[in-house]
């Protein structure tokens, strides 16, 4: 339902994938083959270098020229296409997509896509993070190229969707400016915080109901980075990367620090946190050292989880 | 009522096997059988606590308001976490298992039908549409020191229980199975409702969805205090319409002859059931099987006779959901297992193999 489903894949066979592919190359760049395949490898290509061709969990995709009219169904996603440079090319994003503010936001349902509601926005590029009720399929058989780039499990995943996406659009120059910014910026979080943080406790909650993140998630890697040791890695394998904790254990494990992803959803606070039962013992709630974080900054796998590391690295100085 | 309905009740007992004619035993067996349930509840968790320790401290706190201290009663977290977690935690699943089996097996005496459960006449479905309106689009979570969830789903399982009890009164007076068929009708709308509000929210779908399999794990003494009075109040009301029940059992005709008021007692028993489930539903979520089950279970240790189905079922659901919490809480620990994962997964085999025992015997 959350988190684990973004992971579905598509199963389609390469050779079909490549098929529209490869006719759309018989059909239009028949005249100079020899320096269409030179630009058609990925990553090779400089900006504004037509056709391209990059690789989406769903198989490798070419375009033939800048696309003009990109709809995005992932919030990660527009959150990269902004950053990169790519905003203007963006006709709609799905009803989830809050940032930025100029998103061309409609109601268009990432959760439950209609592959004709997105087809009226008549895109030449159509990004999603997951494959919900076939909409892949269903977009091909429309002929509307399609990019998946599903949930991140690393930072690195980021980078290289920020550089797809940039080859994709492009924007690959300033593709490659944002991602060493935002390699910067968590670097110099991580360098900011003093080595004393290393082993200290972390809880990362993402709902009342006490659901938490391992390390193996992609928020979980941030406090690896920091050197923070997650309580939620106490839970079995079974329980998935995201388990749901009782009460008692995080009491029993004493996090030192609180990391709210759920201020937003569900009204959670420093406050709030102190008021539930047995947690007003927690050294992390004794020392004031809990995170109200954005629950989709704390959430999403764009370029603003340099913001997220910056606020964990706060929330440690302090 | 319950006078008249004395005399009917003692006649119809004589058809009850000699062996189950000791309801002060099996009452009692199914009391200490609670109260173990329930020290073992406190007992086991997430985190560690010694059992000697847990008794001391339980007594000393019981023995305080007297001026009387224990010595070597637990103290910081591991006091907090006995007091204030796992003890309402306890005390909270024995009363919505409690209250969800004694609605159960009303409502299957009152609909002379082994496969009805609290959730009938759209309970369910209308305190899910409650809570999922709450959580998908109110601006606040709480009222002073109550959750606004709970609160909307209790009215959400009485507005659906009322609109299936008008709509099937409406229809064919209180006959039971057109009132049955109302029921299906309001919780396939309220399902769809509930349904439609959630696509339009999918942000919201984790709590939305973690509220529908149940949830024992952020209990609190305020829940208790939320459940305690529904259930005492309509929990006696049930008791007492036991053997009215079992007269009803006989037939309309018979029982009218006999000074029960066939229409009068359903409308009773339906109420009083249905306030006690929306009051279980509002602090738990939807936990499913327990008020199936456990009438059944009931049935086959002490007769079918309401007079001891309804009270054994009290004590036995009561045990039944504080050991399901146990499991719920050590299978993936320190990570929890929504309950109501847990309840079919232990009550639906064991329900089948009573069947298939059943069908053995005969």
């Amino acid at each position: 339902m959350f988190g684990s489903s973004h992971c579905a894949t598509r199963s389609t066979s390469p050779a079909l994938l490549a098929l529209p592919a490869a006719l759309a190359l018989v059909l239009t760049g028949c005249g100079d083959s020899a320096s269409d395949d030179e630009q058609a490898a990925p990553s090779s290509s400089a900006d504004g270098a037509f056709p391209v061709t990059v690789t989406g969990a769903d198989g490798e995709l070419t375009l033939e020229e800048q696309p003009e009219n990109i709809v995005s169904m992932s919030p990660s996603s527009t959150e990269m296409l902004f950053a990169i440079g790519a905003g203007d090319q963006v006709e709609a994003v799905d009803d989830n997509s809050n940032y930025p503010e100029d998103a061309p936001t409609t109601d268009l349902s990432a959760f439950t896509p209609n592959a004709e509601a997105i087809a009226e926005y008549a895109p030449d590029l159509v990004v999603l993070s997951n494959d919900q009720n076939g909409i892949v399929d269903a977009l091909d058989a429309l002929s509307i190229p399609t990019l998946l780039l599903p949930a991140a499990e690393t930072l690195d995943d980021t980078y290289e969707q920020l550089e797809t996406l940039g080859d994709a659009t492009g924007h690959a120059e300033e593709a490659d400016e944002v991602i060493s910014d935002v390699q910067d910026r968590i670097a110099a979080a991580v360098e900011s915080v003093s080595t004393d943080v290393e082993g200290m406790s972390v809880y990362h909650e993402l709902g009342p109901e006490l659901y938490s993140a391992t390390s193996d998630t992609f928020i979980g890697s941030i406090y690896s980075m920091f050197g923070l040791e997650n309580i939620a890695d106490g839970a079995p394998d079974a329980a998935g990367g995201y388990p749901q904790l009782s009460a008692e254990y995080i009491a029993g494990q004493a996090p030192e620090l609180i990391v709210l992803a759920d201020t937003v959803c569900c009204e959670q606070s420093a406050e709030t946190v102190a008021q539930r039962p047995a947690f007003g013992t927690l050294p992390a709630v004794q020392e004031g050292r809990i995170l109200e974080a954005d629950d989709d900054i704390a959430s999403r796998w764009g370029p603003r989880i340099a913001d997220f590391a910056e606020s964990v690295a706060a929330a440690l100085q302090g | 009522m319950t006078t008249t309905a004395r005399g009917g009740a003692a006649r119809t007992a004589v058809a009850v096997p000699r062996a189950r004619r000791r309801p002060g035993l099996a009452l009692g067996g199914a009391f200490l059988a609670l109260v173990l349930a329930m020290l073992a509840g406190v007992w086991v968790g997430a985190l560690p606590l010694p059992p000697g320790a847990v008794v001391v401290t339980l007594l000393d706190r019981l023995l305080s308001p007297l001026g009387i201290g224990v010595p070597g009663a637990l103290e910081g977290t591991q006091a907090a976490v006995l007091l204030e977690l796992r003890l309402p935690r306890v005390l909270l699943a024995s009363l919505v298992g409690a209250g969800l089996a004694i609605s159960g097996a009303a409502y299957q005496g009152v609909f002379r039908n082994p496969l009805a459960d609290p959730y009938l006449l759209g309970a369910a479905a209308g305190a899910g549409l409650g809570a999922t309106l709450v959580i998908a689009y109110s601006p606040v979570q709480s009222v002073g020191p109550v959750g606004i969830v709970p609160l909307a789903a209790f009215a959400g399982a009485l507005v659906g229980v009322g609109c299936a009890l008008v709509l099937g009164t409406a229809a064919g007076g209180s006959h039971s199975p057109t009132l049955l068929l109302a029921g299906i009708a309001v919780a396939a709308f309220l399902a769809a409702a509930q349904t439609l509000v959630q696509q339009q929210n999918t942000e919201d779908l984790r709590e939305i969805y973690g509220w529908l399999l149940g949830q024992l794990g952020s209990s609190q003494w305020s829940d208790i205090v939320l459940v305690l009075p529904y259930l005492g109040v309509a929990g006696l009301v049930l008791l007492l319409c036991g053997r009215a029940l079992d007269v009803l059992a006989v037939g309309d005709d018979e029982a009218s002859s006999l000074g029960v008021h066939p229409g009068r007692l359903r409308l009773v028993v339906i109420l009083a059931a249905s306030l006690v489930t929306a009051a279980a539903v509002a602090v738990s979520g939807l936990i499913g099987f327990v008020g199936l089950v456990v009438p059944h279970i009931v049935r086959k240790l002490v007769g079918g006779s309401h007079a001891r189905v309804l009270p054994m079922s009290l004590l036995v659901g009561g045990a039944f959901l504080v050991l399901a919490d146990l499991v719920a809480r050590v299978v993936l620990a320190p990570a929890e297992l929504p309950i109501g994962v847990v309840t079919a997964f232990i009550g639906a085999p064991f329900f089948a193999g009573l069947l298939w025992v059943g069908a053995r015997r005969r």
